[in-house]
This record gives structure tokens, C-alpha cells and sequence, in this order.
């Protein structure tokens, strides 16, 4: 315990006087390793966290039920929706019909049959406007033109991904429509069903299954598959919170609704590529992490090591009146421990009060996702305690260098 | 007190072997202040440096109290030296980012007392030197008379039974070795400290009870 106290006494006494810009170097390297370790790998999840949270927010919602493999449709759909809107913690719900059908542009201007049309394939999605926007916001989406409105016959919002100037891709694996703006007309096919529309809105949100859909009003979309009846392909459940989903697809299922329909929570529709990627980023995040940890090893092993090298002569005075090494050696740990505690320090504060909120406001703008810095406290606090030991591991090793020196040798500066 | 039997110390640099100390036998009483003379090279301060235990002869044996020493493993000798001797460098050899005070305290925390008593000790030995003004003082901001005033009281705190002083006026003006030598002297009797004291300046070896001179590694008449 002794050498303990006395290492402690030598630490304060050293920090407190060493020059300011020493510490401030030192408190800076160790406060920028840290957020490389947090903020690089954060990054890199939250690139993939970006992307799950907008296929959530914009198509799964917390709970969506789907037509079974079997199936062309919801069976008893009437039903399924009404267990559902009776469960607790639903906040909205959004029943859609979903048809394949294909999206022809310039027709017009086809004068010769024998050239092939400007078509693509897609999926139109027949809405409840206002319940569809509960749940998915889909009205925050429209880039250009408008939201879909009551009474909008033979009108729909694009996905972006179907037009050629959102898509940039020029390939025939990719196909897109050209020169197709607010108030084009459009045909659309569904089975033998031919309607000329026209484009009101286009939205833009960065995930696939939105971006390549066309959206109608459901019950334009039911004339057009002619049928009265309501079968529905998809019901997305937007819940009070996230952490209800998968209570809420238990009460699904103990109402028997996984016999008629696929019941998944948001994170059993999530692809399955994602959670992969995600896995594959955290570990070069890890790789990416460990060698900025090196780096601050290194540096904390050079500024103690010169510092005891330095000090060198006292070191062997203060063994020569009786200090025992273990002291001198615990008082260049205390040091260390110092500089990362306080450069680990500032860096949750540069984190949870700068970082991660700026990040939330202001996304990253990827292709594929927005992406946001992700610092769960548990994993942050690891990743301090890693930093925190491999500082005091390698500012005990050059302290136990220079303390293990013959003491005449120290005193007189003899190699 | 102090036994010294067949002391040598040969240091060795690849293939050439130098002879500094080249059997060295004497004794020292208790309350002995005994000077350490020479000229330079002759071997004083490497004497000084193997009675002290910061150094391991090549051979012979050092008896302090009865205790064979020079046996003795690295952690028991700084034990030893922590309870029984206290030091006094030609440089003062305080330790710069503490204060006066702390650099005084520092043999008494060590030993296991507390804070507060350390500190109250620590001032009361540095009043007793005429360094009441600069309690907290950094080396830096004193003089070399002071700074050694301030290794003589770091060196007598814990009231050793014997004080080494390896040239502890090299560095003063004349006024302040003086003052140094007095101290010196004045605490040996004052607490029956044994003090040894290496220097190469005659006028202060006249303060000692005896003098010992070596020349070229042995004891000189």
C-alpha cells in the first residue's frame, strides 16, 4: 500500500508540474486515440445502422406482415388487420396492395413497332394515403412534385431508382426511364390491364424496396387488378416503440395470424447482406481501432520512457534516500493513467456532446444510407478500459527500464 | 560503527581493468565525523559510494552495526539505506518538481509515517536550518546554499545513525560551504550523528575528528 501512496504522491506532484503544453500534447494524442478507436468503427456500423434504420423507417416499420411463400396474398387479410389494431402499443398501421407490373415512358413518340419499348419492370403499391404516411412518412420522401392526395385518379409518385437521372446506372441490368418528369404520363401494365397515368411526385429514400415501387391510391390499384375483394400483400405495424416488436409478433402468432400471413419483426425483414456487412465493417473498424491503439501504446511508451530517461538522476537519488522502485515504477503507472483517463474523458464528452448528436441532425450522405455515428456506452466503455490498460502497460515498461538501472549508474549518468 | 575489511573495487570496460579501490581496511566510531581526503582519482568518493551501499565492492566485507552489509540483496540495502543513512550530494540532488518541504518529507512518507506528521517534521528540521521562508519553494527557486541546506535537512529527517556527504561544498561560494560545514557539524554532535563526509578542500577537512587519506586506492598515512 505504501508504495502505492508514494507513487501517487510523486505522479500528482510531477503532472501538476510539468510544462501545460506537455500535458496538452499528451491529454490531446490520447483524447484523438480515443475517438479513432470509437469514432472510426462507429462510422463504419453506422453506415450499415443507417441503412437497417431506413429500411424500418420507410418500409418494414417495427412489425410487417407479408403473403406466405404458398400464397399470393394476406389470407383473410379483413381479419389479420383487425387482430392487429387490436394489439397494445400500435401506433399505425398501414395495409398495401403490391402487383408486379411494368412502367413504359415515351410511348408517344414510338413510331416503329419493331423498336423495343422503354419499359421497366416494377412493383406498384396501392396505399391508404394517410396511413401509409403514419407510418412510413412516405410524404417526407417526395424529392420533386407531391404526395398522392384523395381523388387522385390515374396518378402515382415514382420511386427514384425507376428513373434514369436518380438511377445514373447505364446498363441494361438496370433499366430506367428517361426524360420522365412532374406531369409525364406514364403507361402502366398490370396483367392485362393497360392505364395511361401520370406522374405527381417522385421519392427518394435510399432504400431499394421504396425506390423501385410506384405508388397509387389502393383503390386505383384494386380496379386495375380487378378485384372488389381485400386481399392485401403487406401490412406494416409502426409501433409506440421499436423494443415492443417482437412481444407484438408473439401476440400475432398466439392469434394464429402466422397460419395466414409471414409475421417478421423489423429485424427479421432486415436483409440479411446488411447484418453481413455489418459485421464485416465492426471487424475493420476493430483492425482500423487497434492500430491507432498501437500508435497511442507507442506514444505513451516514448513520452515516459524520455521522460524517465530524463529524470534519470533522480530516479537514482530517490532510490538512493530509501524510495523503493515499486514507488517510482507505480508513480510513472499513476501518470499514465492520468493522460488516458483524462484524454478518455474529454473524448466522451467530444462524443456524446458534439459527435453522435451532430451526426443524428446532420447524417452522412451515402448512396446507400445516412449514415450516423454509432457509440453504445457499453462498447464505448470496453474500448476506454482497453485504451486505459494498454497506457499503463506501456508507461510501466520504459518506467521498469530506467528503475532497474544500477542506482551509482543513475545518479552519476553512467550508461 | 562502521567496519571496512579488505575493500577493492575494480571496474572492468571490455579487457581493461582499473583498480580504484585496492584494499581498504578501517573502522569509523559512532559520532565520528570523519573527512574522506585525497586528490582526484585517488578513489574518496568510490570509497564513499561502497560504505553507503550505492555501490557493491569487487571484494571484502562492510559491517555497519554489526550487520554484514555488503551481502546484503538490492531491496534490503535500500531498506537500509531508508532507515539508517542519510545522503548529501555535491549537486543537492533534490528532486525538482517537489518543494523544499516535500523534498524533506519524502524519507519520512516512505517509512510509513503520515502526511501530516511528515510535514510538520519536515518544516521543523528545514526552521532548524534557517529555511523557514522557503517551506514551499521548488529547487529552482533557491539558492545553492539553500538547495543544500534543504539536501542536509532531506538527509537528517528521519535521524539517521549515519549522514554521507560526497563534496557537499564543490558547488557553494565560500559562504555558503561555510555555512554548509557547520551544519554538518553542528548536527553530528547535536544528535550523535556519524557523518562522512568526502571533500578535497584541506580548510574543511580541519572541522572533521579525523581524516582519512587515500591515496591511490588505499588508506594514506
Amino acid at each position: 500500500m505504501l508504495p502505492v501512496q508514494i507513487g501517487f504522491f510523486l505522479a500528482v506532484r510531477q503532472i501538476k508540474r510539468s510544462t501545460l503544453w506537455s500535458t496538452v500534447l499528451i491529454t490531446a494524442v490520447m483524447t484523438l486515440t480515443f475517438l479513432n478507436l470509437v469514432v472510426v468503427s462507429g462510422i463504419l456500423v453506422g453506415l450499415i445502422e443507417g441503412a437497417q434504420y431506413a429500411v424500418r423507417e420507410r418500409y418494414t416499420s417495427d412489425v410487417i406482415i407479408s403473403n406466405l411463400r404458398e400464397n399470393k396474398f394476406i389470407e383473410d387479410s379483413p381479419r389479420v388487420l383487425r387482430v392487429a389494431e387490436t394489439l397494445p402499443n400500435v401506433k399505425a398501421i398501414s395495409p398495401r396492395y403490391v402487383v408486379n407490373g411494368t412502367a413504359e415512358a415515351n410511348y408517344q413518340y414510338r413510331t416503329d413497332p419493331n423498336t423495343i419499348p422503354e419499359e421497366v419492370g416494377t412493383q406498384v403499391v396501392g396505399i391508404d394515403i394517410a396511413k401509409e404516411d403514419a407510418v412510413s412518412g412516405i410524404s417526407d420522401l417526395v424529392v420533386e412534385g407531391r404526395y398522392l392526395q384523395e381523388g387522385d385518379f390515374d396518378k402515382v409518385v415514382l420511386g427514384s431508382m425507376l428513373l434514369a437521372k436518380y438511377l445514373q446506372i447505364d446498363s441494361e441490368a438496370f433499366p430506367a426511364l428517361k426524360d420522365v418528369e412532374i406531369g409525364s404520363k406514364i403507361r402502366l401494365t398490370i396483367g392485362d390491364v393497360v392505364r395511361e397515368v401520370e406522374v405527381v411526385g417522385i421519392t427518394k429514400s435510399k432504400v431499394d424496396e421504396i425506390d423501385r415501387r410506384i405508388f397509387m391510391l389502393d383503390s386505383q390499384v384494386r380496379s386495375m387488378m380487378r378485384t372488389s375483394e381485400f386481399n392485401l400483400d403487406e401490412i406494416a405495424i409502426s409501433l409506440t416503440d421499436e423494443k415492443y416488436a417482437d412481444a407484438t409478433k408473439q401476440a400475432l402468432i398466439a392469434n394464429g395470424i402466422d397460419k395466414l400471413a409471414k409475421v417478421q419483426t423489423y429485424i427479421d425483414a432486415q436483409p440479411k447482406f446488411l447484418q453481413d456487412i455489418k459485421k464485416t465493417f465492426a471487424l475493420l473498424g476493430a483492425m482500423i481501432s487497434s492500430i491507432g491503439l498501437a500508435v497511442a501504446a507507442i506514444t505513451i511508451f516514448i513520452v515516459i520512457f524520455i521522460n524517465a530517461i530524463t529524470r534519470q538522476k533522480y530516479i537514482g537519488i530517490m532510490k538512493a534516500i530509501g524510495i523503493n522502485a515499486s514507488a517510482i515504477q507505480i508513480s510513472y503507472v499513476f501518470q499514465s493513467l492520468f493522460y488516458a483517463v483524462i484524454g478518455s474523458a474529454i473524448g466522451l464528452f467530444i462524443l456524446y456532446v458534439l459527435l453522435v448528436p451532430y451526426f443524428d441532425a446532420n447524417p452522412i450522405n451515402f448512396p446507400f444510407s445516412d449514415g450516423i455515428l454509432v457509440a453504445p456506452l457499453g462498447s464505448t466503455m470496453f474500448r476506454i478500459t482497453l485504451l486505459v490498460l494498454t497506457t499503463v502497460v506501456a508507461g510501466f515498461i520504459p518506467a521498469r527500464i530506467i528503475v532497474r538501472k544500477n542506482t551509482l549508474d543513475s545518479i552519476l549518468g553512467r550508461r | 560503527m562502521i567496519k571496512i575489511k579488505s575493500i577493492k573495487k575494480i571496474f572492468k570496460q571490455g579487457e581493461v581493468e582499473t583498480k580504484v579501490l585496492k584494499g581498504i581496511d578501517l573502522e569509523i566510531k559512532e559520532g565520528e565525523f570523519v573527512a574522506i581526503m585525497g586528490r582526484s582519482g585517488a578513489g574518496k568518493s568510490t570509497l564513499l559510494y561502497q560504505m553507503s551501499l550505492l555501490d557493491t565492492p569487487t571484494s571484502g566485507e562492510i559491517i555497519i552495526d554489526g550487520i554484514k552489509v555488503s551481502d546484503m540483496s538490492q531491496v534490503e540495502k535500500t531498506n537500509f539505506r531508508l532507515r539508517n543513512l542519510g545522503f548529501v550530494f555535491q549537486d543537492y540532488a533534490l528532486i525538482p518538481e517537489l518543494t523544499a518541504t516535500e523534498n524533506v518529507m519524502l524519507p519520512l512518507l516512505m517509512q510509513g509515517y503520515d502526511m501530516n506528521y511528515s510535514i510538520k517534521k519536515a518544516k521543523e528540521v528545514l526552521k532548524t536550518l534557517g529555511l523557514d521562508n522557503h517551506f514551499d519553494n521548488l529547487p529552482n527557486q533557491m539558492s545553492g546554499g539553500e538547495q543544500q541546506r534543504v539536501s542536509i535537512a532531506r538527509a537528517v529527517v528521519h535521524s539517521p545513525k549515519i549522514i554521507f556527504a560526497d563534496e557537499p561544498t564543490a558547488n557553494l561560494d565560500l559562504e555558503s560551504s561555510k555555512a554548509v560545514i557547520k551544519v554538518l557539524e553542528e548536527t553530528c554532535k547535536k544528535f550523535k550523528h556519524t557523518v562522512v563526509m568526502v571533500t578535497h578542500e584541506e580548510e574543511y577537512g580541519e572541522v572533521a575528528d579525523r581524516v582519512i587519506r587515500i591515496v591511490d586506492g588505499k588508506v594514506g598515512n
